[in-house]
């Protein structure tokens, strides 16, 4: 039978089992969204912005690990989701991106809406592609949910001309897929396994390393098990945390440059380092040369393109973390480290992550959201909120925490929760954002309210883009450039830091929120936090939006200054 | 750093090239040249790259572009025996009657043809590996002061039977 390419593209969606779309149309996509009207199997969710689009595809997926899927129109809704599209590829979450495209007799004559999508997003997706023919339409879309999903996973980008959206052709939508220049490593390399094994076995002071490949690859249960049949002590990255739950007594804490004193010094002292699912990003790895320069390096991660390229290692194993850790399950046996776990204790001890007692600091209101609410997605924006949320937030099996780790992209938070929430309407979810990266995706309170969301939105006021200020407070001598979002025309040029006269800030989020048909509350003090969230929770028809005016001046410690190694951290400031 | 060879098995699809190139400028990995020709398979291109790099780059470059979906195939041509050519055209321009005399000897001698000429300028075609052409050309400049038009056609390469 013949059918359009756009009834070509709602089948495949069915076939690959999506239920949930995320799209804003437009006229080179209209054809797409006139083939979804009025079937149910899959929603079109519409939020207010392109890029809260992608990011809400983002949260979803990433919490669900499933495939996300985008749909836009050419040039501007294109161009929109690029922040989006990197952001998903860096931290590795399955997304398939449509973009329409105007006609293929239009491509390359600078048309109304036409932009170079595949060209622009080639260097930061997984695999893009404009589809030339309706005859190969079923087979590109099939190539791209198999190769967001399989092997490190990452974003697609299908670009669709408006006449092959329209052109009639072939019914099929292939079952499977062949691509000879993509073969996702499916096996573990027994040789390299074992000398895994032998360096484990030599250790005096073993460490684990937990990445967010080890999320990714759905592998904390092994991962647990791995830990406590070796009784190696764990460290993790911010995107690797909670991969063991965090109340466990070998887990020490996060590593880089805001990380547990602890985490660090055990990166610093180990003899034998064995990470997985990590790429050794600068942010944890500090000073390069100085990393884990005593430790025999063992590194299992899916891309071998991410072995030895910041950090020479011994032992790679390039594979799947769970498969991975699942062989290394069959044979390994506990360690003899007693010394080094207790000196690891003591030091995890002496040096806790706290603030100050008093006053409505984020640690207060972040060991709030770890009592109250037991199924549980948090979800950060960028910046000081997300360094908090990573050092207090506690994860278990039934916690999850999103976060964009590698592009570090703020307005986040918002999007992306609601994004989570529709995937997981059971569980409580809980964005907690900076007064600055809220704005950025603020508009998609309107998506939360109109699809019924209760996500509880916590945006930390400060009044500041905190987290450059705190960079200029201790490395630009408190030169405060472009970071009061305080400021107005009227203030002295060359501020360096908030006083009585400060302008009040703008906008008011509680009748903004309220504006939106969400609930806003305003928290000043220790004593409203309970309550607050109390209100949030009974709340199950629309988003709560709290804002926690916090000290402006707040800083997150300890941290590695720029250039030192890690464990050179400043503890007080 | 040091020579590198590479020969690359692509998709024959349009944007391949670009997204090639694109790694090399992303990463600031040093491209020295690049051909790119179909094969006797036309849905697969053939690319040859030479560039500069130290072993741990190299090593990146090659993961790099093996983990692409439009690559097929990476091999590395720096330490295996392989025939390599590029074709290089050289108009030598404002010749007197001494110089174009001497531009025929010399193309006997160093097994390059002269493809056309008339009576201020010769245009001599040579293929021969990178490297000797590069010498070709110093001796040429040593030789002549004349201006020249240089196209350079980058290298082919091939293993050994």
């Amino acid at each position: 039978m013949e059918i359009t390419g756009a009834q070509l593209f709602v089948k495949a969606l069915r076939k690959e089992g999506v239920d949930i779309l995320f799209g804003y149309p437009g006229g080179q996509a209209i054809d797409l969204f006139d083939a979804l009207y009025g079937q149910s199997d899959i929603e079109v969710i519409l939020p207010r912005h392109e890029q809260g689009l992608i990011h809400a595809a983002d949260g979803y997926a990433r919490s669900l690990k499933k495939t996300g899927v985008c749909l836009v129109t050419s040039g501007p809704g294109a161009t929109n989701l690029v922040t989006g599209i990197a952001t998903a590829n860096y931290d590795s979450v399955p997304l398939v991106c449509f973009t329409g495209q105007v006609p293929t007799h239009l491509i390359g004559n600078d048309a109304f809406q036409e932009v170079d999508i595949v060209g622009i997003t080639r260097n930061i997706c997984k695999y893009a592609v404009t589809v030339r023919s309706r005859q190969e339409l079923g087979s590109i879309i099939k190539k791209a949910f198999y190769i967001a999903a399989t092997g490190k996973p990452g974003v697609v980008v299908v670009d669709i001309p408006k006449d092959i959206q329209q052109e009639y052709g072939n019914d099929t939508y292939p079952d499977t897929v062949e691509i000879r220049g993509y073969k996702p490593s499916l096996s573990v390399h027994e040789g390299q396994i074992k000398k895994a094994l032998a360096a484990l076995k030599q250790a005096e002071k073993p460490l684990f390393l937990a990445g967010g490949g080890v999320l990714a690859a759905g592998a904390g249960k092994e991962m647990e098990k791995l830990v406590d049949i070796t009784g190696i002590p764990v460290v993790s990255t911010i995107m690797g945390k909670g991969a063991i739950p965090t109340n466990h007594p070998l887990y020490i804490g996060n590593i880089g440059i805001h990380a547990s004193y602890a985490a660090n010094k055990a990166i610093s002292e180990c003899d034998v380092l064995c990470s997985i699912g990590t790429r050794f990003n600068d942010r944890i790895t500090g000073k390069a040369g100085t990393f884990a320069s005593k430790a025999t390096l063992i590194h299992i991660d899916i891309d071998p393109a991410s072995i030895s390229r910041n950090i020479a290692v011994d032992i790679p194993i390039v594979a799947d973390a769970k498969k991975a850790i699942c062989r290394l399950l069959q044979k390994t046996e506990s360690c003899n480290c007693d010394g080094w776990k207790k000196q690891l204790e003591e030091l995890k001890k002496s040096y806790p992550l706290a603030m100050k007692q008093t006053g409505l600091t984020p640690q207060f209101i972040i060991e709030k959201i770890n009592k109250m609410f037991d199924k549980l997605i948090v979800v950060t924006d960028v910046g000081q909120n997300q360094l908090w949320t990573t050092q207090f937030l506690e994860l278990n099996e039934e916690k999850q925490l999103l976060t964009s780790g590698g592009l570090g992209t703020m307005g986040y938070g918002l999007p992306a929760a609601l994004g989570a929430k529709l995937g997981n309407p059971e569980k409580y979810v809980v964005a907690v954002c900076g007064d600055g990266g809220i704005q950025m995706n603020i508009q998609e309170l309107a998506t939360a309210v109109v699809q019924e969301l209760p996500v509880i939105v916590c945006v930390l006021n400060n009044g500041y883009l905190g987290n450059v200020r705190q960079w200029q407070q201790m490395f630009y001598n408190n030169r405060y450039s472009s970071t009061c979002l305080k400021y107005r025309k009227r203030c002295k040029k060359g501020c360096t830091g908030p006083g009585k006269t400060c302008p009040v800030y703008i906008p008011d989020f509680v009748k903004l929120a309220e504006s939106y048909g969400a609930l806003g509350i305003r928290v000043t003090s220790r004593e409203e936090v309970e309550a607050a969230f109390h209100y949030a929770a009974q709340n199950q028809l629309a988003p709560t939006l709290i804002e926690f005016i916090i000290e402006p001046e707040e800083n997150v410690l300890p941290i590695v200054p720029p250039g030192s190694q890690l464990s050179e951290m400043i503890m007080e400031y | 750093m040091k020579k590198r060879w590479l020969c690359l098995f692509v998709e024959n699809e349009v944007g391949v090239l670009a997204k090639i190139t694109g790694l090399f400028s992303a990463k600031a990995y040093n491209l020295n040249s690049l051909t790119v020709g179909i094969t006797q398979d036309e849905t697969v291109s053939r690319i040859t790259i030479s560039l500069f790099s130290d072993d741990q780059i190299f090593e990146q470059i090659k993961k790099q572009l093996n983990r692409m979906v439009e690559v097929i195939k990476v091999i590395d041509y720096t330490d295996i025996d392989i025939y390599r050519k590029e074709i290089m055209f050289l108009k030598i321009l404002k010749c007197t009657e001494h110089d174009r005399a001497f531009l025929f000897q010399f193309s006997e001698i160093y097994g390059t043809r002269i493809l056309d000429f008339n009576k201020d300028s010769v245009l001599m075609e040579s293929i021969k590996a990178e490297e000797e052409n590069d010498i070709m050309l110093q001796l040429l400049y040593k030789k002549l002061d004349n201006p020249f038009e240089i196209v350079r056609g980058g290298s082919v390469a091939v293993e050994a039977v």
